[in-house]
């Protein structure tokens, strides 16, 4: 049974086969879940159809969330793009990216990738490459299951979750994803891949999860827009051929430890950072009237 | 390592995972454990769940599974107005269960014929939950599984007959879960099982002797 437990394992059997990594990461869930590629790559389209959806809501997004605290950004930031610092792919990405979020703020339907919080980094820098390479649908689909397959390694050697781990589990995780998909997407090798994850997640490392009264708005929805074009940066950077001193998998080593070290007022509780400043404390009350 | 689909999924609603898609988990587990339509729902929420409800739309979540939504359902934003609809009578009530999980609520249930369920569980990440009582009884149900659910006279050779039946099915336990209230009386029997339960099944538990009732909870 071809299995994976590092990104190390995952890049040596794609190298040794001279074969991409979604290959191998395909093969590993045809095992153990038993079901055919056909059905798979199916899943995974019906899933990118959903990214897409809450794609062109989110870049027309006006609606405000319950709370009030977001909404309509991710407009502004697609209206700027061509007359942006940044250039129009990475102002294209940040709206992608905000707009998901947005959307998942008004109760909108998305993908969880690899949470909810952290669910506009991958979709939105695949569909920005998407139409700025004109790439296929179907490589698209291919590079989510390197996506998964990273995300997958991370989740078993550190934590996807904020409670768990910060921030840097969840946009940082969704970043190595993002940019390792991106490498692919471009046709860099297998080593490159990891380069990129390498890259993405050791700049987000110490990311803390201090969201304003508790809700998934407050840096989340424009941390994602953000966490996108740190991805992109990163996939370019992989493929002009910088490497990470730290290895991939050692970063993620380093991305636990870190994790494990945050005070669990930084870890999803909104007992520290910004969610207990003077002004996330007015929020806080307005929303849920004065603390007993 | 879990899959794929764990990762980059699911397709759900938001705006988290924790509080808005475990929650309709949850409501949906009482809805099927209730058995038929309900009338009237009390829900109690406890730790973060009481705090932040009404910004996660945990509300509307809980609701709308009691309705019967998935948790990728696009009425779930609309659910307490599409509660009102269906003539279903709601409350909700912060509450402090000492020790519980953050993310717990207790789901009270009454049913169109008068049935009642009242259930607690908790929302434990990534949209998975966990329920801990149902009706009095402790449990451990995710939901992953379909469940066979017996409530029985606790003597012995009951758990054998039950299993029995299953065998002859060709159907695997994956797991299996026993309480009851005090020795002699009634008890409950959980068992997840690999496969849909087929209706046979079910009845065919309620034909043994000591059996007084026997329901199927599938996999939500």
């Amino acid at each position: 049974m071809i299995n994976f437990n590092s990104i190390a394992e995952l890049i040596a059997l794609a190298e040794e086969k001279n074969l991409p990594v979604h290959a191998f990461v395909i093969a590993r869930e045809m095992h153990t879940s038993q079901r055919s590629r056909e059905a798979l790559v199916e899943e995974m389209q019906r899933n990118w159809q959903v990214m897409k959806e809450s794609i062109q809501r989110g870049i027309q997004n006006e609606e405000h969330s319950i709370s009030g605290l977001t909404g309509g950004d991710a407009r502004r930031i697609y209206a700027q793009r061509n007359t942006s610092y940044a250039g129009s792919a990475a102002m294209e990405a940040a709206a992608y990216a905000v707009g998901i979020s947005e959307v998942n703020a008004v109760m909108g339907k998305i993908v969880a990738c690899p949470t909810a919080g952290s669910c506009g980094i991958v979709p939105a820098v695949l569909f920005a490459a998407a139409s700025q390479k004109k790439a296929a649908e179907e490589q698209i689909v291919e590079a989510l299951f390197t996506a998964a397959g990273i995300g997958m390694v991370i989740e078993q050697n550190a934590s996807i979750a904020g409670a768990a781990g910060g921030c840097q589990a969840e946009c940082g995780s969704a970043a190595g994803m993002a940019a390792g998909a991106l490498v692919e997407l471009a046709g860099g090798t297998p080593e490159m891949v990891g380069q990129g994850v390498a890259l993405a997640i050791k700049n987000l490392l110490g990311l803390a999860c201090d969201p304003v009264a508790g809700l998934v708005e407050v840096p989340c929805v424009k941390r994602n827009g953000f966490a996108a074009v740190h991805a992109m940066v990163a996939a370019d950077m992989a493929l002009a051929g910088v490497k990470s001193v730290i290895p991939v998998d050692e970063v993620i080593e380093a991305m636990n430890r870190i994790g494990r070290a945050l005070p669990r007022s930084l870890r999803e509780t909104s007992e520290g950072g910004l969610a207990v400043t003077a002004t996330a404390k007015r929020i806080e009350e307005r929303l849920y009237g004065k603390k007993s | 390592m879990r899959g794929v689909f764990d990762i980059v999924g699911p397709v759900m609603i938001g705006p988290s995972s924790s509080h808005t898609a475990g929650a309709v988990r949850l409501g949906l587990m009482a809805g099927k454990i209730l058995g038929e339509k309900a009338v009237k729902a009390e829900i109690n929420l406890h730790g973060s769940f009481a705090q932040t409800y009404r910004g996660h739309g945990t509300d509307k979540a809980i609701i709308a599974g009691v309705l019967g939504f998935l948790p990728d359902d696009e009425r779930i934003r609309d659910a307490l107005i599409l509660a009102k609809r269906e003539g279903l009578d709601y409350s909700f009530q912060p509450v402090n269960l000492d020790g519980a999980h953050p993310n717990t609520a207790v789901i009270y249930l009454i049913g169109v014929t008068g049935r009642v369920a009242r259930i607690r569980g908790a929302s434990i990440g990534g949209g998975n939950i966990l329920i801990s009582n149902i009706n009095g009884y402790e449990v451990e149900l995710t939901g992953q599984y379909p469940a066979l659910i017996t409530i029985h006279r606790d003597k012995p050779g009951v758990i054998t007959q039950v299993t029995n039946i299953l065998s002859r099915y060709e159907m695997n336990i994956a797991f299996m879960h026993v309480s009851r209230q005090n020795r002699g009386e009634t008890a409950m029997m959980i068992i997840e099982l690999d496969d849909v339960l087929p209706e046979d099944v079910v009845e065919e538990c309620r034909q043994v002797y000591e059996v007084e009732n026997a329901f199927h909870i599938p996999a939500i």
